[in-house]
């Protein structure tokens, strides 16, 4: 029982300071993982592949993986809910206020800090990542590779740049088999 | 009951055809929920989009309350967040376990091995379009490079950061004013 109970308290606070769509519970995961070893860093790492790859929203995803991993089942489910409830309350109350929520100079200015707070998280959160893939015993050539050519393609030609992530995914899981990376 | 159970259904639907964020909803959410049910104009599903990014938590998830709440009211926006929801909780759930079965193979390890570098990619990807939005000028940049600084090298809640950068926001907007 306690451990549902923890669960929940853990992704309660993530979806109450993550701002900012589905990558920003990804320090939140990381903290976590780091505190209670309920998964590993890399089983971050394939949960976040996962989560791009299936339907619905990406913070959804990670968080019902990792109650899976903690907890199973009523574990993937209690996370879920930890995770939105601090959502749905502040949201119905927000609601009640909206315009004057909207034009708020507070509410503004504070986003002003926390936009880029946000995306330095998750650029941290991306360097734990890169160090598992990349230098995990010595430089990891292949992947390396990997990724120069992976960022040409999504970034610089026009006929691949739009495609969805799932191709990309779909094409670095065979990459991985054909080279045993 | 029937409208609270529409609800669940529309969201669920929703749920189940979106890849990727919250935004890859929005032109889902545009035809079944504009153009469709008629439970919100375009300009409200703007307004809650601008609202969800800066309350906390899932952009999808907040914009679901929303929706549900003007439609049907609080148990309204209940019912329609554990709709969007409820797609991820039955996949996930189910994917995990296949997963973490075969984990030990070696073909599985190599196939996730290639795929951690697409998410490298991925993240990268997503931060550079972030970074262009929020590092605006200075003060954003100093800001962007400290907290950078304090995530990657101390062991602090992310939460702190949060905190400590909704602060700052007010205090340095504050001195651009006077």
């Amino acid at each position: 029982m306690m451990i549902y109970a923890k669960l929940f308290w853990e992704f309660f606070k993530t979806g109450l300071f993550a701002m900012g769509g589905g990558m920003a519970t990804l320090p939140f995961l990381y903290d976590i993982s780091d505190r209670t070893g309920w998964f590993t860093h890399q089983q971050l790492a394939d949960m976040i592949a996962v989560s791009e790859s299936t339907p619905g929203p990406i913070g959804i995803n990670m968080a019902t993986y990792s109650g899976y991993l903690t907890a199973g089942y009523s574990g993937a489910v209690t996370s879920t809910l930890g995770l939105i409830t601090p959502s749905i309350i502040v949201i119905l109350v927000v609601a009640t206020f909206l315009n004057a929520f909207k034009d708020n100079k507070y509410v503004n200015a504070a986003f002003y800090g926390l936009r880029p707070a946000s995306t330095a998280m998750i650029t941290a959160a991306g360097l734990v990542v890169a160090r598992v893939t990349f230098f995990a015993d010595g430089v990891h050539w292949k992947a390396v590779v990997l990724a120069v050519i992976l960022l040409l393609l999504t970034n610089t030609l026009k006929a691949t740049k739009k495609l969805h992530p799932v191709v990309w995914i779909v094409i670095s899981a065979v990459a991985g088999v054909a080279f045993s990376f | 009951m029937k409208i609270l159970f529409d609800l669940f259904i529309t969201f669920a639907k929703m749920g189940a055809i979106t890849f990727g964020g919250g935004y890859a909803m929005l032109p889902i959410l545009q035809r079944e929920v504009v153009e469709g049910k008629h439970w919100a104009t375009d300009e409200e599903l703007a307004d809650y989009y601008a609202i969800g990014q800066c309350t906390p938590g899932i952009i999808a998830v907040n914009v679901a309350t929303f929706i549900g709440r003007k439609y049907a009211g609080i148990a309204g926006g209940i019912i329609a967040t554990f709709g969007v929801v409820f797609p991820s909780l039955v996949i996930i759930s189910l994917l995990a376990g296949v997963i973490e079965t075969f984990s030990a193979l070696e073909w599985v390890k190599h196939a996730f091995a290639g795929i951690r570098v697409c998410v490298c990619v991925l993240i990268f990807n997503a931060v550079v379009k972030l970074f262009a939005k929020a590092v605006t000028d200075k003060k954003t940049l100093c800001l962007y490079v400290l907290i950078l600084a304090g995530a990657a090298g101390l062991n602090i809640s992310p939460a702190v950061f949060v905190v400590v950068a909704g602060i700052a926001g007010i205090i340095l907007k504050g001195i651009t004013k006077s």
